[in-house]
């Protein structure tokens, strides 16, 4: 619901890290990491990043959005495994003493820019 | 910084259907190739990093002041509203100086209602920033301004009532707080488990309703601690008043440390 605001960030981020020996060029990809437990849609995120991205640096740019899943760890019996429902509890030792290894991930990766072959 | 080798790419931009862009060849009516290098920047940053950064200057602004700060997010309905109502009109009786910031997409109606208690309440409406779903850090630090944090021990948030966005959002909080009602599916923690998952308590409100309801509480409480083992969950009732004793004590020992 809120993948406007998230799209916004991306592109201010985007923007600020195109180098400055490289100012004025255009940004041809931005790649995402989002975690499953994040309460992002990547097909909405997708759409606000086109949307907003207009006018900018970042216009006509490709959002590849890499989606990670959701893994758990045991804190008592170090069991690790990936979870495909909200079960946050250890399938070996029933612990309920778990860490979310990965899952929240809402990360720019890299940006690509474009050298047009000068 | 990765240079990536150079490939081919279409001198016009041409988006297809698959994620790449792909060497053409002939036959695309007049399209013309050139040489194209991509350089790849890693920026290895959290899209809301900026977000994460003024909530965390807020937690230190609440340290020093040593106000102790409750995020209180539940999906709209559940009697946010009605239950800090209840809860700031028994703290008050033990001394606990409280302040509200209360987000909605429109009206003042909540802060009018929270204001009632005599406290002082500032309403935040998003919809002047687009109508967003949840409170953000510069949100709150920007609602301080009308309030006067010498005179306060707890601040408490009431979030814009979504189960989904404000999870995301750190607002520099020292606890978040939960509210689920009877009259909402006993699944409802697995639904919206990031939302459960990132509590440090949680309310189950208006029990008053529970003869009249199928709802089963033994299962809604299962289901809180199948996503959140260890989370206290407190039935209560925020029209009769039974079951606060728990939750207000809780609030009571926070405060004091």
């Amino acid at each position: 619901m809120h993948e406007m605001g998230i799209a916004l960030e991306v592109i201010k981020i985007a923007i600020a890290s195109i180098p400055l020996d490289m100012k004025g060029a255009r940004v041809a990809q931005v790649n995402l990491k989002v975690g499953k437990l994040s309460a992002v849609v990547p097909d909405s995120l997708r759409f606000c990043f086109d949307v907003a991205g207009k006018d900018t640096a970042l216009a006509g740019a490709e959002l590849i959005i890499e989606e990670i899943p959701v893994r758990i760890r045991c804190r008592d019996c170090q069991t690790e495994w990936r979870v495909e429902t909200p079960a946050f509890r250890c399938r070996e030792c029933n612990s309920g003493s778990v860490e979310i290894v990965s899952g929240r991930e809402l990360d720019i990766r890299s940006i690509e820019i474009e050298e047009n072959g000068i | 910084m990765i240079f990536l080798p150079g490939f081919k790419i279409l001198a016009c931009h041409h988006r297809g259907h698959g994620s790449h862009h792909h060497p053409h060849h002939g036959g695309g009516g007049g399209v013309v190739e050139k040489q194209a290098e991509r350089r790849e920047i890693d920026v290895g940053r959290r899209v809301l990093d900026a977000n994460d950064q003024m909530a965390e200057a807020n937690r230190r602004l609440f340290a020093d002041q040593k106000v102790f700060v409750l995020n209180v997010m539940s999906s709209p309905g559940s009697g946010k509203t009605t239950t800090l109502v209840e809860t700031i009109g028994r703290l008050q009786t033990l001394g606990i100086q409280c302040a509200v910031v209360v987000g909605d997409i429109c009206t003042r109606n909540d802060a009018d209602r929270l204001a009632a208690t005599g406290v002082p309440a500032v309403q935040i409406n998003t919809d002047q920033f687009g109508g967003d779903c949840h409170l953000t850090a510069q949100g709150i630090l920007k609602a301080l301004d009308d309030i006067d944090l010498d005179r306060v021990d707890l601040l408490i948030v009431e979030n814009v009532g979504n189960l989904v966005c404000p999870a995301e959002f750190d607002i520099g909080e020292n606890a978040r707080v939960v509210v689920l009602s009877v009259t909402e599916g006993e699944d409802k923690p697995l639904k919206y488990p990031l939302m459960f998952r990132q509590c440090d308590v949680a309310l189950l409100n208006k029990t008053d309703l529970l003869p009249y309801l199928d709802f089963d509480a033994t299962t809604a409480v299962a289901n809180i601690h199948k996503v959140h083992s260890d989370i206290p969950v407190w039935p209560l009732s925020a029209k009769t008043g039974d079951g606060f004793e728990p939750w207000i004590e809780w609030i009571r020992t926070m405060v004091q440390h």
